[in-house]
């Protein structure tokens, strides 16, 4: 576990607020008074509610949205726009459906313009996420959880210091959940990569994470971290598992307990 | 495994039409009053009889090329098969005109010769049906292709600038209700050329619907693919030729489909109102000389070159998007 130094922070996230207008043009607060320190390293999960804010978080850490104040520093610079250095993957639908396999995963080597000096990456990453064989199919050709794997490995290939995770399971199977669980757990062990990982599943969250951020909704913001100090690998049917299962549970029961802010219609 | 058969089935359906064709041209005698005259082309004496023998038997061993040639796999050598009957069938719908066109003259004349008085346009002016087959060639490829740049390019330009969406739909939605020829007495003065004035219709008519579906392919990319090409090291450059424009290849070519059809009607139409060449004018001169055996010779032409191009064209696209589920079979 990394100590808590300032220096060992990758992360900075500082009185973060983000507000958008509904379809009647209310304002809704999706982010309020949002304070994180991630550190280099680190597994951190965000679960909570729909709503929550966690993936406009999720966004706003990728460059993809800007926040209405406050601001995330990562190393030393603001984060102003996407960049490969923080890599991102989508729930579904991000892969190239014209690109096979092979090309999905050269696409970040190519638009950065050093495909021609680093090609040779492209089959280490193929292999690393299991998919040798599979080098020349089409994404329609493949299954939910190789796409999700290609995915991964096109954002991987461009050496990111951080892993943006937003979902990348919710639309899996639970065997196959399983295993890309299992495969994010080994490219974190392998090259220790900041990863952060917006999940609905609290199993998912104790499985992976060093931490564990609970958002709660309307506003969106943190209502409490939990350090998980389980090794790893972690057994799902463990009694600390389970002991954090519950932590978790009870902690929600509250979060969602809170009174719903009144309408006057 | 093919059976026997099968092989057996498969060729002789497919050839013996044409040769019972050629055979029935052989033994019957001409009982109406044609002229049957020796032509000479490219070193061949030939009369409009055995040319059209000639056109029998070359289809006869064209189709058991085709049959050799599919022999290789099951499937090629079934869909082979299933295209048998309708190839006998020819042959007897072929044998019939011509016993009823040529050789009994049962269907008014000169209206509607036999597929030997068709041939016969090709042994008296083989050149100059090809100079305009050539000149009709010539006028589509340039036609299409500038159209095909034109339309592409403004699709891109007006799918990815709102502003430019705003103010080039309104031009767009009136000049693809109005036929291009409609066009042609401006095109005439406008155009240094009557070349120059036909190619620009055919831009017109190509540009619209390739335009359109440019513009909707590119409108219709979600927004997931432009922010994982962002977060991939992507600029703008890459989000329109590397993200949009690959993601309405399909729509493109749509577009380029029906803009293919629309250009043969141009094309022809032009061609009959004011073209120095080409099977449209080859067309409009010949009805004048009442020479409707010419007429047919040139739609004859056109239905095998139009055929070809959109071979070529569902090949070139089959190809470009073979990518997408469901297109590879």
């Amino acid at each position: 576990m990394a100590e808590d130094k300032n220096e060992d922070y990758i992360l900075t996230i500082d009185n973060l607020r983000r507000v958008y207008k509904d379809d009647d043009g209310a304002d809704v607060e999706a982010l309020e008074d949002v304070n994180l320190k991630v550190r280099r390293g680190e597994f951190i999960s965000i679960i909570g509610a729909s709503g929550c804010g966690k993936t406009t978080l999720l966004r706003t850490i990728a460059g993809l949205d800007k926040p209405d104040s406050g601001s995330i520093v990562m190393d030393d610079h603001e984060i102003k726009k996407p960049d490969p250095e923080r890599g991102y993957v989508f729930q579904q639908g991000g892969l190239f459906n014209w690109l096979t396999v092979k090309q999905n995963i050269a696409y970040g080597l190519k638009t950065r313009k050093v495909y021609k000096s680093k090609k040779q990456d492209v089959p280490k990453y193929i292999e690393l996420v299991g998919l040798k064989g599979f080098e020349d199919s089409y994404p329609y050709q493949i299954s939910g959880g190789m796409a999700q794997r290609v995915a991964i490995a096109r954002t991987l290939i461009n050496d990111p210091r951080i892993l943006l995770l937003d979902e990348p399971m919710g639309a899996l199977d639970s065997f196959t959940r399983a295993d890309i669980q299992d495969k994010l757990r080994e490219i974190h062990k392998l090259n220790g990569i900041t990863m952060i990982l917006v999940t609905h599943d609290i199993d998912e969250a104790i499985y992976l994470s060093d931490r564990i951020v609970i958002m709660t909704p309307r506003p969106g913001k943190i209502s409490n971290i939990f350090e998980v100090k389980m090794e790893h690998p972690r057994q799902r049917g463990g009694v600390d598992f389970l002991e954090m299962r519950r932590k978790l549970l009870k902690e929600f029961d509250l979060a969602t307990a809170q009174p719903e802010p009144e309408y006057n219609i | 495994m093919i059976k026997k058969r099968s092989v057996a089935y498969g060729f002789l359906l497919s050839i013996s039409g044409f040769l019972i064709a050629a055979l029935v041209n052989k033994v019957v005698p001409i009982t109406a009053d044609v002229e049957v005259v020796d032509y000479k082309v490219g070193g061949l004496t030939l009369d409009i009889n055995s040319a059209y023998r000639l056109v029998l038997y070359s289809l006869s061993a064209l189709f058991m090329l085709l049959g050799l040639i599919s022999l290789r796999t099951n499937d090629s050598w079934k869909k082979f098969v299933k295209g048998a009957p309708l190839r006998f069938a020819s042959g007897i719908g072929l044998l019939l005109w011509d016993l009823l066109g040529t050789k009994w003259q049962v269907l008014t004349q000169p209206f509607f010769p036999g597929p030997a008085g068709i041939i016969k346009a090709f042994l008296v002016e083989p050149d100059f049906i090809l100079e305009n087959t050539l000149y009709s060639l010539r006028l589509y490829a340039s036609g299409f292709t500038l159209g095909v740049v034109f339309g592409v390019g403004t699709g891109i330009i007006i799918g990815w600038f709102p502003k430019a969406y705003y103010w080039v739909t309104p031009v767009l939605n009136v000049t693809g209700v109005i036929p291009a020829v409609a066009w042609m007495p401006f095109a005439l003065t406008l155009m240094a050329t009557p070349f120059d004035a036909a190619v620009f219709l055919i831009v017109m008519c190509v540009w619209f619907p390739v335009t359109s579906l440019t513009a909707q392919g590119i409108k219709s990319t979600p927004k997931v693919q432009f922010e994982a090409a962002r977060t991939l090291g992507s600029n703008t450059f890459d989000l329109v030729f590397k993200v949009a424009v690959p993601h309405a290849m399909p729509q493109i070519f749509t577009g380029i489909s029906t803009a293919n059809a629309f250009a043969f009607t141009t094309l022809v139409m032009a061609e009959m109102m004011g073209q120095p060449g080409g099977l449209g004018y080859y067309i409009n001169l010949s009805k004048v000389w009442s020479a409707y055996y010419k007429v047919f010779a040139a739609i004859i032409v056109m239905a095998v070159l139009f055929s070809f191009i959109t071979a070529i064209l569902g090949r070139i696209e089959k190809y470009a998007l073979r990518w997408q589920k469901g297109l590879v079979r």
